[in-house]
């Protein structure tokens, strides 16, 4: 990463951020838009985004952390280049979901909502992925793999960088 | 407003429309069991214990949210209203750690009352339960997640009466966490250390930190010489820790028993409360007087102290720079006892007794060492004093009445009604008017300042100078006086502001339960101390003349400066 890309890329950011306030300002039930503008903008709610958000709209950094957790489509972690989901649906499970989840958990060295220190790897384990026909099975980015078993693990996640 | 007339149990009532279940319920002596709802403050119907049948409903409905609307048809009791009322309190049960035999709340929990009344055995529900650290980052306030039943009750208290918001739930299902944003530690958050989360939940999940064993500890050494000072509202709910009636007061059994547990001297801070009102009454006409930064703030309690400090850095000119009674009492303990009765003041140890959580906060703020140590040592809640009693098997009721110890034990009416909403203000009028005029106050009694309004304004004549006044209790209402005076719409001259509902007899380290009805007995019972008293204005207090001839010279003076006044630091918001 050359030094000085970095702050040149903040300063759109910022911008960015502060042209979603000027276009919801005043506007009521803000909240939710907004949340959802700045992690297109970051990538993820970083905690001073939280308190930048909970400043604009004057309400108290907790309700706004708390909202930001309830819903499964914020994170507020910086998320990696590559997810994979796998899947723990009744299904999945049956069949060994839970075998291959901790098998990922060992070959990525993180575990369920962690990313990896490289930010190539973001892990999740979701309910169901609607092929349960495949299970088990997980999803890297938009491709799915299905009737996994856990040695074929570390061939697919090569294939992302 | 329209009546309608439902059935309960066989039984009609005609109530007012929009009654809930569970109020038309208790009309007839029917009590619903709750859990999550706590009058006026959290009703959000999350947990599903109080459901009962109601005729024509799919489904069981929360009593203390689902309105009764005419010819309803309620049943509180069937066996399967019993049931599901079982099943409820089994899920809870199931991701419940169990350990009551050495819990703090053991036998005034709610949930475990639940688990007796209904008679749970066994549960049959297994899962996983959910293991969280214990938060002690605070001095004041310990979480244990893990003994949370996810009411809600304290998100509801910090953030609707306090307005502070210093806790919130996280995620949800299975996840759900009831903690600080970001998952912070409580000390690095805006939380004052109220405690009035600690007073409202229904277990131990979270609860004042407990510091008994700094004062066996101190007890049980030779070397030290342990002192005692009991705020004004311990007195008058102390009793409550051991099964009296709310409102007894028991200040002479409160002094046997804490010199039976082998305290040196048994001290009041009732006499630096009265010290106080010489020393911020002198201030409030200086301020006056010479144009200075006007309305002046109380600055007794420091719930409130940290509350302005995050949240209205700004006014803090405002806010008088007396220290409060307590670390007034530490420092004069420390430096002028301690010369007086030639003792080294770093062999006095002083212990607090007090009705507060955030007192454990303020003790420990660095500023609080004027006198060369730390000024107090250890503050107590009565909930703590309560079960060192128990410990030592002291019964508050069975106590013969004792005195006080002199000098630093001598107090007057004024210094006793500290303890609820007004009480400072009142006390300070009593003696502002009599310096201003010169001239001994006909009725010493300004009611205006009494009672539980959530903000209290009036106009009292001091000689030809008309005072404005408001009181405040509460910190939500706190907001709406301090909003005033950010705005400069506000011209008082003197503003009270205490963090508790109720002031001090309803603060955040009081006996559990705490609510309203308890609290309007325990304000009660202070203004009966107050008028039992001889002497009623704190300038008359003898003690408090001796300690100006013999040490502070004169209110305001240097040493005063020194040891009896303060500054604060502005905080921020998560900074
Ligand atoms: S101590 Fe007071 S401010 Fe802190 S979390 Fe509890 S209620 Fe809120
Ligand atoms: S901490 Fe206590 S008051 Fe707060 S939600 Fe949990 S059980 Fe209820
Ligand atoms: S009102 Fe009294 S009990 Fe409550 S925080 Fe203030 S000093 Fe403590
Ligand atoms: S007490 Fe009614 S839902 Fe909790």
């Amino acid at each position: 990463m050359s030094s000085c890309a970095q702050p040149a890329e903040d300063v759109q950011k910022e911008k960015e951020l502060l042209e979603l306030f000027e276009k919801w300002r005043g506007v009521k039930g803000a909240l939710i838009p907004i949340l959802q503008g700045a992690q297109a903008i970051y990538g993820y709610l970083p905690k001073d985004v939280i308190l930048r958000i909970s400043r604009e709209l004057k309400l108290p950094p907790s309700r706004v952390y708390g909202v930001a957790t309830f819903y499964a489509q914020f994170h507020l972690k910086p998320r990696g280049r590559n997810i994979v989901r796998v899947c723990l649906g009744t299904a999945c499970h049956v069949r060994g979901g839970a075998k291959i989840f901790e098998k990922m958990q060992k070959e990525l060295g993180i575990g369920n909502g962690d990313t990896t220190e490289d930010l190539r790897y973001t892990l999740e384990t979701v309910a169901c992925l609607g092929c349960c026909g495949l299970s088990p099975v997980i999803m890297v980015n938009d491709d799915t793999y299905g009737r996994l078993t856990p040695d074929k693990l570390k061939g697919i996640l090569d294939n992302y960088q | 407003m329209a009546l309608v007339t439902v059935t309960i149990d066989g039984q009609k009532i005609v109530v007012e429309e929009g009654t809930t279940i569970l109020d038309a319920a208790q009309k007839l002596g029917i009590k619903i069991p709750t859990l999550c709802y706590l009058k006026d403050i959290n009703e959000i119907g999350a947990c599903r214990i109080c459901v009962v049948e109601v005729k024509g409903a799919r489904t069981f409905m929360p009593a203390c949210v689902t309105k009764v609307t005419e010819g309803m048809e309620v049943r509180t009791n069937t066996p399967a209203v019993i049931e599901a009322r079982k099943v409820v309190l089994e899920l809870i049960l199931a991701n419940h750690p169990m350990e009551c035999l050495t819990c703090v709340r053991n036998q005034n929990c709610e949930l475990q009352k639940l688990a007796e009344q209904f008679g749970i055995k066994e549960v049959r529900y297994e899962g996983a339960k959910r293991e969280y650290p214990i938060d002690d980052s605070s001095p004041a306030i310990i979480r244990d997640p893990r003994k949370c039943v996810l009411c809600q009750r304290c998100i509801a208290v910090c953030s609707n009466i306090q307005t502070v918001d210093a806790l919130t739930d996280q995620k949800r299902g299975f996840d759900t966490l009831i903690a600080p944003a970001f998952n912070e530690k409580l000390a690095n958050m805006e939380c004052v250390q109220c405690g009035q989360c600690s007073l409202v939940c229904p277990t131990a999940a979270i609860q004042e930190v407990d510091d008994t064993d700094k004062v066996w500890a101190a007890l049980a050494d030779p070397k030290k010489y342990v002192v005692v000072q009991t705020a004004p509202a311990t007195r008058v709910q102390l009793g409550e820790t051991m099964g009296m009636a709310p409102g007894s007061i028991v200040t002479g059994k409160m002094v046997a028993g804490l010199r039976r547990l082998g305290f040196d001297k048994v001290f009041d801070t009732d006499f630096t409360a009265d010290l106080t009102i010489v020393e911020e009454g002198n201030e409030l006409l200086q301020r006056i007087k010479s144009g200075g930064v006007l309305p002046m703030i109380t600055s007794c309690c420091p719930g409130w102290i940290k509350f302005v400090e995050h949240f209205y850095p700004d006014l803090l000119p405002h806010v008088s720079t007396c220290k409060s009674p307590q670390q007034m009492f530490g420092a004069m303990a420390k430096t002028y006892y301690a010369q007086k009765e030639g003792i080294d003041p770093g062999d006095i140890f002083v212990v607090s007794i007090m009705p507060c959580t955030a007192k454990k906060f303020e003790c420990q703020r660095p500023e609080m060492k004027s006198s060369g140590y730390q000024d107090v040592d250890v503050a107590l809640t009565s909930r703590e004093l309560g079960r060192m009693f128990k410990q030592a098997n002291i019964s508050v009721a069975e106590m013969p009445e004792e005195e006080y110890d002199a000098p630093l034990g001598i107090s007057t009416g004024a210094g006793a009604i500290f303890g609820a909403s007004g009480g400072v203000m009142e006390a300070a009028l009593r003696t502002v008017y009599e310096v201003v005029t010169g001239k001994e106050l006909e009725n010493i009694n300004f009611v205006e300042c009494r009672g539980l309004t959530g903000v209290k304004e009036a106009t009292v004549q001091v000689g030809d100078m008309p005072v404005k006044i408001a009181i405040a209790h509460g910190l939500g209402n706190a907001r709406k006086v301090l909003d005033k005076v950010r705005a400069g719409e506000a011209d008082y001259h003197f503003i009270e502001i205490m963090a508790c509902p109720g002031g001090c007899i309803g603060g955040g380290g009081s006996p559990i339960p705490t609510d309203t009805e308890v609290r309007l007995k325990r304000i009660d019972a202070t203004y009966t101390v107050d008028e039992r008293m001889v002497l009623r204005k704190s300038h008359d207090n003898p003690a408090v003349k001796a300690l100006y001839e013999e040490f502070l010279e004169k209110p305001l003076g240097h040493k005063s400066h020194e040891l009896l006044h303060t500054h604060y630091t502005p905080r921020g918001i998560c900074e």
